[in-house]
């Protein structure tokens, strides 16, 4: 435990590491903002519409009569939950399939790089609009997730199964079995340091690959847009055409937002990438002492 | 003999940075040394001892996080002089490889892997001289064939050369234009033995027909025996001998130098031998007054509390030491 | 332990899918190691030294020919891996990629003490980690906490030994274990070597390219040349008196760090080493200086020259 707050404090050395944090934890505060909700995200017309911010509604109102600021609440929650689903779904597939392929070899290497391939080469954007055109009834957000998911495992795995192919011919590995460690032992000890970067940056990444895709299907109204989220805000303000009614609360939102949603994962990923790249994890080792 | 190049109190240190701790590695350490016309200098010391610093620092290769932090190096090439630390890179440029080469370590993978070989030596050519590629072409082939490399090799790619033959083709490479001044940072490590022998000749061979000033970083002394005139024995960032190379191997004072003499296996020779006890210290650490105490055998209170001067204590033979007289 | 090595052959397929090429990295080659013996395998790269050493730890697959331990064939040996583990250790040749920057060296001395069943508690663990490691010239504290890339190469290869030695190991196979090491820091090392044999009589397989050190630790002596061992005997002699033409190139290469000592003649070398190893009669043929007619024509066999075995048309 002491070690993941060193951990914590020397990362927020980093200025952008400081950014990320601090954005994304307002961003998930508002999200669990919206346990307190006194309004219900499904129900349309509760309040007087387009309403520019004013004390009762920070945010304003909007077309549909809803309150803003806690249809943002609800939007981000959702968005977030889509986002890591997607994100966890697609590393293990990443991992299980690129480890297996590169440490094993022979006959199952060859079969799950076909398969990764044939992933690979797949339009992911048609098929998204195809699958969700077609099953759009049963599209709630967790399916919305896995299948997002489904499509983002293929390059991480490649890259996983050549950083095993090369980490098994190094001497600690030899090392390693001449001093009994198992096959996991050497897996989890010699090689996950080296996948961690690859890891979280594939799992951010894949993050924000899904939030994009979540707001372009939603945007050309592929997916159910009566759930909130950060897309069917998006959906709805260009519907209504608030850009030009001249709604600016309804229209800046979910832009601001989203902006800054990305940009705080991404430099996320980039400070998590080069405090965990093994090299400068090196320097600060010996640095320390 | 002439002077080619001086070099006064240089101080030059890694400034190492995690989080807000500066660590400072001190891998050279108010060094003074010159070199002459038609010599070769060997400079011999440990893994880590600040040689391949040093070298980097008279060849003005100074890069963050490596820092000068005093002194000076001068070089007196065809009546002018040069001030090697206060040169910009374009004035530096003008007097690499044609005056002044260095032969890094892992030589061989220096050569660009995508041209030929007759190709990197024309870059280097068309860059500091205006022969024409004709001109330079004949050059090429006439220097490979004076220093007994076979021709053909360069229609070659890097890759398809062995090891060792990319090693002497680097060499040639560096003394291509004759310079005066050539810095080689462990020409023969990695090599395998027979190799070795092969490189260290064709150093010999240039060194005689160009009449160059030679200076070799390398822990073999049995290199520094075969091709040095001069030798420097560094530790810790320090010079602590220097003396010609007859003088170190007959008549070693420092007692660094005596356990370096003393500790190579000879055929012959089955009797059991002992290395130099401890550890190394660490640049970022060092122990106070002379940087070997903890290891000397010989050691004194006036070691462990002051720093000894290099001093002249016999002809051309400087020393480092406190004791140097008391135990033969 | 007895190590008997019979008819061992390697061959290697190389080239693109156009050009498949036979390398035969180790031809028909036998040598016995006999127990609390010093054997030497040198060569230059390419020799197949370091081939042979991953077959007798069991890393790769012989083409051809059996390796039997106190009797008992690799294959068979293997099969209960921990115990054959136990029984054969190995030291590296690159202190620095022995271990995982990542890892605590004191965790792979654990490991081994742990999974091997060396000791039952972490007590008794550490008393015998403390014991191996002062074999070595080290003690727990030096190395406590700290990571592979705090230490020297010297400071790390010592550590590699003491955890080779945590088995009780009845035979070691120590790859080119100072090449990597400055010349002057080598004896200490060397020496450990000679001390294990003395005092464990453990066998020791000491692979090189440097003679010097061979001539100074081992007591038997194998120079390999392009896959196979062209001359065999007690170290000291052969390398008192070599017999092989490329014995005699390999020592007097050697720079002797004496500057009284001069080369006498300039040597030519190959610029690549495929051609050796592709060549028909005697690889050696195209650099030796005694080179025969029938050399280029037909590769020499075995002979028995007082106790040594030379693979030249000279001993004939």
């Amino acid at each position: 435990m002491k070690r993941i707050l060193r951990l914590f404090f020397d990362m927020w050395e980093d200025l952008r590491f400081k950014y990320a944090v601090t954005v994304l934890t307002a961003l998930v505060l508002l999200s669990i903002l919206s346990i307190f909700s006194p309004y219900d995200p499904y129900k349309w017309y509760v309040l007087p519409t387009n309403q520019p911010p004013s004390l009762e509604h920070i945010l304003g109102t909007d077309g549909k009569g809803q309150d803003i600021f806690w249809l943002l609440t609800f939007s981000l929650k959702n968005s977030l939950i889509l986002a890591t689903i997607a994100a966890v779904f697609s590393r293990i597939i990443a991992i299980t399939i690129g480890m297996l392929s590169g440490y094993l070899g022979g006959t199952t290497d060859r079969i799950l790089m076909a398969l990764t391939d044939t992933f690979m080469v797949m339009p992911v954007f048609p098929l998204l609009l195809l699958l969700s055109s077609l099953i759009k009834n049963y599209l709630s957000l967790p399916i919305l997730g896995l299948i997002i998911g489904v499509f983002g495992w293929a390059g991480d795995a490649r890259v996983i199964r050549s950083m095993i192919l090369s980490l098994r011919e190094r001497e600690f590995v030899v090392t390693s079995k001449f001093s009994g460690m198992r096959t996991f032992e050497v897996v989890f000890g010699d090689f996950v340091p080296y996948l961690i970067p690859v890891i979280s940056g594939g799992f951010i990444g894949s993050m924000m690959g899904a939030i994009g895709f979540e707001i372009v299907l939603a945007i050309l109204g592929f997916t159910r847009v009566e759930i909130p989220t950060l897309g069917s805000m998006f959906h709805w303000m260009i519907n209504f055409q608030a850009m030009l009614l001249g709604y600016w609360w309804w229209v800046l939102t979910p832009i601001v937002t989203a902006v800054f949603l990305f940009t705080a994962l991404y430099t996320l990923s980039l400070s998590i990438n080069e405090y965990l790249d093994p090299r400068t994890r090196m320097q600060r080792i010996g640095a320390v002492k | 003999m002439e002077k080619i190049a001086v070099a006064e109190n240089l101080r030059a240190y890694y400034f190492i940075k995690s989080g807000d701790k500066t660590t400072s590695i001190r891998a050279v350490d108010n060094v003074s040394l010159h070199f002459f016309e038609n010599e070769v200098y060997g400079i011999a010391g440990e893994s880590g001892c600040g040689k391949s610093t040093l070298l980097k620092v008279l060849f003005g290769e100074i890069k963050p996080p490596l820092k000068l932090v005093d002194g000076e190096v001068v070089f007196k090439l065809d009546g002018e002089e040069y001030r090697i630390n206060s040169m910009s890179l374009d004035q530096l440029k003008k007097i690499r490889w044609k005056y002044v080469s260095y032969v890094p370590q892992g030589s061989m993978s220096v050569l660009n892997p995508v041209r030929k070989i007759r190709r990197i030596f024309l870059d280097v050519i068309e860059e500091h001289t205006s022969m024409s590629r004709e001109e330079a072409f004949s050059r090429i082939e006439s220097y490979f064939e004076a220093l007994g490399l076979p021709v053909r090799v360069l229609d070659s790619y890097p890759h398809q050369l062995s090891g060792g033959m990319r090693q002497r083709v680097t060499i040639a490479l560096a003394t291509v234009l004759n310079p005066k001044v050539i810095f080689a940072d462990e020409p023969t490590t990695a090599l395998d033995v027979v190799v070795q022998r092969g490189v260290i000749q064709l150093l010999k061979k240039i060194h005689k027909e160009q009449k160059n000033t030679l200076v070799i970083v390398t822990h073999d002394m049995g290199v520094h025996a075969h091709l040095a005139t001069r030798i420097g024995v560094m530790y810790a960032g320090r010079l602590i001998e220097e003396a010609e190379t007859h003088e170190i191997f007959k008549n070693p004072l420092h007692p660094y130098t005596r356990f370096l003499i003393n500790s190579l296996p000879r055929f012959g020779d089955r009797s059991r031998k002992e290395g130099t006890p401890g550890s190394p210290p660490s640049l970022a650490n060092l122990p106070s007054g002379c940087p070997f105490h903890p290891r000397c055998p010989i050691a004194d209170q006036i070691c462990m509390e002051m720093e000894p001067d290099l001093i002249e204590v016999a002809r051309n033979h400087k020393v480092a030491c406190w004791k140097v007289g008391v135990e033969r | 332990m007895r190590v008997s090595v019979r008819n061992l052959t390697k061959i290697f397929r190389v080239g693109s899918i156009f050009s498949l090429k036979k390398l035969v990295a180790i031809d028909n080659v036998s040598f016995e190691i006999g127990s609390g013996e010093i054997f030497s395998l040198a060569g230059e790269s390419g020799c197949g030294k370091t081939t042979t050493a991953k077959i007798l730890l069991g890393l790769e697959e012989p083409t051809n020919g059996e390796v039997l331990y106190d009797g008992i064939k690799l294959k068979d040996f293997v099969e209960n891996e921990m115990h054959f583990l136990k029984k054969v250790q190995t030291v590296q040749q690159n202190p620095f990629s022995t271990f995982n920057p990542f890892r605590k060296v004191e965790d792979y001395l654990f490991k081994t003490v742990l999974r091997f069943k060396m000791a039952n508690t972490k007590d008794e663990a550490l008393r015998l980690i403390e014991e191996k490691l002062s074999v070595v010239g080290l003690n727990f504290d030096e190395i406590k906490g700290r990571y592979p890339s705090e230490f020297s190469g010297g400071q790390l290869q010592r550590i590699s030994i003491a955890r080779a030695l945590l088995t009780n190991p009845s035979f070691l196979v120590a790859d080119e274990p100072v090449s990597m090491i400055d010349a002057s820091l080598r004896i200490s090392i060397v020496n450990l070597f000679r001390d294990l044999k003395e005092r464990f009589g453990i066998s020791i397989l000491y692979i090189t390219h440097d003679l010097s050190t061979a001539y100074y630790v081992a007591d038997k002596l194998a120079i390999m040349f392009r896959g196979s061992i062209v001359e065999m005997g007690r170290a000291q002699d052969i390398l008192d008196t070599p017999f092989h033409p490329y014995t005699k190139l390999l020592k007097s290469s050697i720079p002797v760090p004496d500057p009284e000592y001069e080369w006498d003649e300039n040597i030519n070398l190959s610029s690549t080493e495929r051609e050796e190893f592709f060549a028909k009669g005697c690889k050696f043929a195209s650099r030796c200086p005694e080179v025969m007619s029938i050399c280029r024509e037909s590769v020499p066999p075995d002979f028995d020259v007082n106790g040594r075995v030379v693979k030249c048309w000279l001993y004939k």
